[in-house]
């Protein structure tokens, strides 16, 4: 436990010392939105319609790159061994990374939120409350497994591509129910159907947050 | 006098070769030891596995008289400087402290004693030598009861190697030096030991370590 | 000398199926709702539940792979997976057939359908990891996390999409069968169930050959003699 904040406080010093990048990573996200409006044209109807599928894609996208990044920094000059030798507890080490994961992704997406409804005149129907309830569920079932799939291939010399291969399989559900729940926060929820997305939401985290935890031990040992 | 750590039979492969074989070794509390060989005899995977970061294929290892968790006492200088690159080096030195669940202590004077300046630059900006010594700054930090140090002279200018001797000279408990530099680690050793393909051949004092590699070159047939 | 009885029962499943579909195509009367389009019935449910169970079995390798490092599981593991995805890809093909003239689309997000295909990269990133990695302990660990994590996700990926398309309109699938066809469609789903243990069983003999001889440890060097050292100065 305590292991899991003091490697949280670790992740958020080294993010916040090498802010320009995540600069970087909000510009590609804010990159990725306008390319879609460019893509759709000047449908106004089209872009207020599938704002919420923008904004997720556009996260999705920046995840992979956050996630490949986070778990770098760990290997690329061996920190990681020293990490293992102080020892800290390998499930202390994957929840403090999630959590740290979880985070940026978080401040990707509020930044992104605003982009979205200005480019694509979108409205907010129900309460903000259901869009930040949406966004950090979201945010959280992308972490979760990223972290463990990020660990694994950054292990594996050049293979970042894998990356999104291997989430996308995990992520459709998240998707699916993110993009539903953003969508019917923007567009209107006559018939109260947010909640079971999140519910849904919900129950994926769970069941991920603990078997990836579980299984990160094994990742990480020789 | 309790053994600090006994190696018996000691073997590590990686694929169909044997990079470690038939190893013996016993480390004395404070004892300090220097290894030398030729490049591929097998020290960095000695040293490894001695880390406890390598499991053995072969053998046994006994740390600390049967301590389930010996690598809190462990402490292994490597190849890779194992910092964080975004980081200052006090920064580096706080964050590894705290996950130690220690006080980071007198940082400046810390790096002082490795030659380094505290600046505020993230290790990214440093040469390849100054991120060794931060390496080594960090290994005086954890005051480790078995050090073990890859190559600590490797990339270091003549007023380095000093600093690196003295401060190794101000490590606890007991030190194991892989080097090619002997004319450098010897001084700083009791013991030494002689490997070649994975396998020691010769064992004594440390200075007579320059002596049993040229005897090593005479058998190959490289002198 | 090893029997190989699962070339027998490979063959005494594919015998079955064959049984199963010629009466299903020919003899069986047509399907209520779908006519004799329906006919693919036959084929195609026994795929989907002997697919599903054999990436169960690769579920269970896993499990059995990470929890004792044995290499017995981790050929399982890969046999398993090969089968598994096998008879995924079919699905998606059959699903892709029956889907143009029921609903005049070769694809449409039809939850099961959805779920296939997703299920196709989950496992196929599986062998990918199994083909890429050459430690054979890594391969071991690695490869079953991704199985256990790519089964666990199958129930939730065909839970989300189902109720994403509920909500847009309701689909056609058929559920009940008529009497006369229960028969052959028992048949085909045994003889698929034997055919398909057939292969996995042989794979499994051949994989864990391979394995044997890549984790075999060589024989140690030989010991060195001590080193002469003179004694100078």
């Amino acid at each position: 436990m305590k292991a899991t904040l003091r490697i949280l406080q670790k992740d958020l010093l080294i993010e916040w010392r090498a802010r320009s990048r995540t600069v970087a990573l909000l510009s590609f996200a804010y990159t990725i939105l306008l390319l879609f409006a460019f893509a759709i044209g000047p449908d106004a109807a089209a872009l207020r319609q599938h704002a919420g599928a923008y904004l997720w894609l556009g996260l999705l996208l920046s995840s992979t790159l956050l996630l490949d990044r986070t778990m770098r920094i760990e290997f690329e000059a061996g920190a990681m061994s020293k990490l293992m030798l102080v020892p800290v507890p390998a499930t202390g080490l994957f929840y403090g990374k999630a959590l740290a994961n979880l985070f940026q992704l978080c401040v990707v997406g509020a930044f992104s939120i605003p982009l979205v409804f200005v480019v694509c005149d979108a409205e907010l129907v129900e309460s903000i409350g259901w869009l930040l309830a949406t966004l950090f569920l979201g945010a959280a079932g992308l972490a979760a497994p990223g972290t463990l799939y990020s660990a694994m291939i950054a292990r594996l010399s050049g293979k970042q591509l894998l990356l999104p291969l291997m989430l996308f399989p995990l992520v459709v559900p998240v998707m699916v129910a993110a993009v539903k729940a953003t969508s019917l926060a923007m567009l209107g929820d006559p018939m109260n159907q947010i909640e079971s997305w999140l519910t849904l939401l919900v129950c994926f985290n769970l069941v991920y947050w603990s078997l990836c935890g579980v299984l990160f031990g094994r990742v990480v040992e020789a | 006098m309790d053994d600090l750590v006994q190696a018996t039979n000691l073997g590590r492969r990686f694929g169909r070769r044997w990079a470690v074989a038939r190893l013996d070794l016993t480390i004395q509390p404070n004892e300090r030891l220097l290894i030398i060989g030729p490049n591929g005899c097998g020290k960095t995977t000695l040293l490894r596995v001695l880390s406890t970061l390598l499991p053995a294929h072969q053998g046994s290892i006994n740390w600390f008289n049967g301590d389930t968790e010996p690598r809190k006492h462990i402490g292994l200088m490597g190849h890779d400087p194992g910092v964080y690159e975004d980081l200052s080096a006090s920064d580096n030195l706080r964050v590894f402290s705290k996950l130690m669940g220690t006080e980071p202590g007198d940082t400046a004077n810390l790096l002082q004693m490795v030659g380094l300046d505290d600046r505020s630059d993230p290790v990214a900006r440093y040469s390849a030598g100054m991120r060794r010594r931060l390496a080594l700054a960090l290994l005086l930090q954890k005051q480790p009861r078995l050090a073990l140090l890859d190559e600590p002279f490797a990339q270091m200018d003549p007023g380095g190697i000093a600093q690196v001797s003295s401060a190794i000279h101000a490590l606890p408990g007991a030190v194991v030096i892989a080097s090619h530099q002997v004319q450098h680690a010897a001084p700083l050793c009791k013991r030494a030991v002689l490997m070649d393909e994975g396998q020691i051949r010769w064992t004594g004092p440390a200075d007579k370590a320059e002596a049993a590699w040229r005897a090593l070159h005479k058998e190959r047939g490289d002198l | 000398m090893k029997s190989n009885w699962e070339i027998g029962v490979g063959i005494l499943g594919l015998v079955m199926l064959i049984w199963a579909h010629y009466t299903g195509l020919f003899v069986a009367p047509p399907e209520a709702m779908m006519g004799d389009v329906g006919r693919i019935l036959y084929a195609h449910v026994p795929t989907a539940w002997i697919g599903l169970l054999t990436y169960l079995v690769s579920f269970i390798a896993a499990v059995g792979a990470i929890w004792t490092g044995k290499w017995a599981w981790d050929a399982m593991v890969e046999a398993s997976v090969e089968v598994g995805l096998l008879l995924n890809v079919l699905l998606l093909i059959q699903g892709s057939l029956w889907a143009k003239p029921t609903w005049g689309v070769y694809w449409t997000w039809d939850p099961r359908l959805t779920t296939c295909a997703i299920m196709v990269v989950a496992f196929g990133v599986v062998l990918t990891l199994r083909r890429q990695i050459e430690d054979p302990m890594r391969r071991l660990t690695l490869s079953s996390i991704a199985t256990i994590i790519a089964f666990v996700n199958v129930p939730i990926v065909y839970l989300s999409v189902k109720w994403w398309r509920t909500l847009h309109q309701p689909y056609s699938s058929p559920d009940t069968v008529d009497g006369t066809m229960v028969t052959p469609l028992r048949v085909a789903a045994f003889g698929m169930l034997f055919l398909a243990t057939g292969f996995v069983v042989r794979r499994w003999r051949q994989v864990s050959k391979k394995l044997a001889i890549e984790v075999q440890a060589p024989d140690l060097p030989e010991a060195s003699p001590p080193l002469q050292v003179e004694d100078a100065e």
